[in-house]
């Protein structure tokens, strides 16, 4: 087992989404406009707790989507074909305000994968990003709206987000 | 789980895990088939040749539009029009088309182990599109994906196999796919295309149509293959509907939720009732819907590398 170090526990990742909750309402003014596309297999799970939130802050409900981008990531065929998931975006995206839910935000190439597939679902008025995590070493001009934590991370360190595993707290861990 | 293999040369050689990776994969796909913009840039920049020594018109297509969906550039190469006429072997031809830097070579040939042969001569992916009498991996597996849609499961389902089973690639392959997933397999026919010796292979041989259809939760039909069978192995059409064909009669004593499948191309009022055939119990379309979606997953597995499935 690699040494681990919790940097958020559940209390704190409820906390750090309740924050980002409140920041996107306080972005975007009318909620109504705005819906939330998670990205598998984590950011889905908090693109729900954070559609949830939104709800009761704008008294709306806010559509959540899941949003698979394995077939539009730049790095296939130099790496094992990666696990795909059903993409379920039950909204057109065409003219509104779409936040792109991830848990950590590393190099920025899942999210420029994310904005392709999101291209083929309509045109967004615009697209904003939230992130539990971010851990830094971009390697694309990509930056994140709303941000649980920054971790400042080495290249050969892992950052997990745990949820909703069953007999298990949710917790954020660095693997040395 | 991460797929690690290069070529999809049959189903003997896949584990159950590779095979729910294909079906699971798929299941993605075929959600892209339902958008208003149906193609994917996972396999840009890469070519796929269609390479087929045997006629088809399904697999061949449905290869050429999976290709397509993946954004991946297609040529088809048919027996017809090539150099085969003109006495180039098999391996040279391939290695014509590498030099064109295929990427993929999806062949269909009427000699078993042909895509094997390939795999070990050329750098290309290799799919199976059809060998011989050998298998037809991609058939097993879209019938595979369509019978976990309907019943969720495959374990523990009885499927039944009834037709020309000696000269059947997609019968070799389904049996492979389908007791490796845990169904229970009966075979059924004329005893001269449905040996005993298909026992070894897992499966439940009989030659009475009635009791094997009984209790099936899957029949699945096959055509009698005119063009693989070198003398008539019963004596007529007519003989073979009448004592194995699907018709109102033998279907209204199945289990209602029974369903039919067929690999196409279905021959009307000889295997299959016509009326059965466009029933509601029959899958005989989404198997062509699904085969697309499958051929999608399979390039899209086919083209990762070697480097680990993680996400940096």
């Amino acid at each position: 087992m690699p040494e681990a170090t919790v940097i958020l526990n559940a209390a704190a990742i409820a906390r750090a989404l309740t924050r980002i909750a409140h920041e996107i309402a306080e972005r975007n003014e009318s909620g109504a406009e705005v819906v939330l596309a998670g990205i598998p297999l984590v950011g889905d799970a908090l693109a729900f707790r954070l559609g949830k939130i939104l709800s009761e802050i704008w008294k709306l409900p806010v559509p959540v989507g899941v949003l698979d981008v394995s077939m539009h990531r730049d790095d296939l065929g130099r790496r094992a074909a990666p696990q795909v998931h059903p993409t379920v975006m039950p909204f057109d995206v065409t003219g509104r305000t779409v936040v792109l839910v991830d848990d950590v935000l590393f190099t920025g190439r899942t999210t420029r994968a994310a904005m392709d597939a999101l291209n083929d679902f309509g045109r967004p008025k615009n697209i904003q990003l939230a992130v539990l995590i971010d851990r830094g070493h971009r390697e694309l001009p990509v930056r994140a709206d709303f941000v649980g934590k920054n971790v400042p991370t080495t290249l050969t360190e892992k950052v997990r987000v745990r949820l909703d595993i069953p007999g298990q707290p949710d917790e954020v861990v660095l693997e040395k | 789980m991460s797929w690690t293999k290069k070529h999809l040369l049959d189903i003997e050689s896949l584990t159950v895990e590779e095979i729910v990776t294909v079906l699971d994969t798929a299941k993605a796909f075929k959600a892209v088939g339902e958008r208003a913009i149906k193609k994917v840039p996972a396999l840009r920049g890469k070519t796929v040749v269609n390479l087929f020594i045997e006629p088809s018109t399904r697999t061949r297509i449905s290869f050429e539009l999976a290709a397509q969906r993946l954004t991946a550039d297609i040529v088809n190469f048919s027996a017809d029009a090539s150099s085969f006429k003109k006495g180039e072997t098999l391996k040279d031809t391939a290695r014509n088309l590498e030099a064109l830097n295929a990427d993929f070579i999806v062949i269909r040939h009427s000699a078993s182990g042909a895509p094997h042969f390939l795999s070990r001569v050329v750098n290309a992916s290799i799919i199976n599109a059809g060998d011989g009498a050998h298998e037809h991996p991609t058939q097993a597996l879209l019938d595979a994906f369509t019978i976990r849609e309907h019943k969720e499961k495959i374990a523990g389902l009885n499927v039944t196999i009834l037709g020309d089973i000696l000269y059947s690639r997609v019968a070799r392959s389904n049996i492979w796919a389908l007791t490796k997933l845990g169904a229970k397999v009966t075979l059924c026919g004329p005893s001269t295309l449905v040996p005993k010796t298909f026992e070894q292979m897992g499966c439940r041989v009989t030659h009475n149509v009635d009791e094997a259809i009984r209790e099936a939760d899957i029949i699945h039909l096959l055509r009698i293959q005119h063009e693989r069978q070198r003398k008539t192995m019963f004596p007529g059409i007519g003989e073979y509907t009448a004592l194995f064909g699907l018709n109102k009669a033998r279907l209204a004593k199945t289990k209602p939720d029974a369903l039919i499948m067929h690999p196409g191309p279905i021959n009307r009022g000889v295997e299959i009732d016509s009326e059965i055939a466009d029933c509601a119990r029959s899958l005989i379309l989404e198997q062509v819907t699904n085969g697309l979606a499958v051929r999608m997953a399979v390039l899209f597995l086919l083209n990762g590398g070697k480097g680990p499935q993680e996400v940096a």
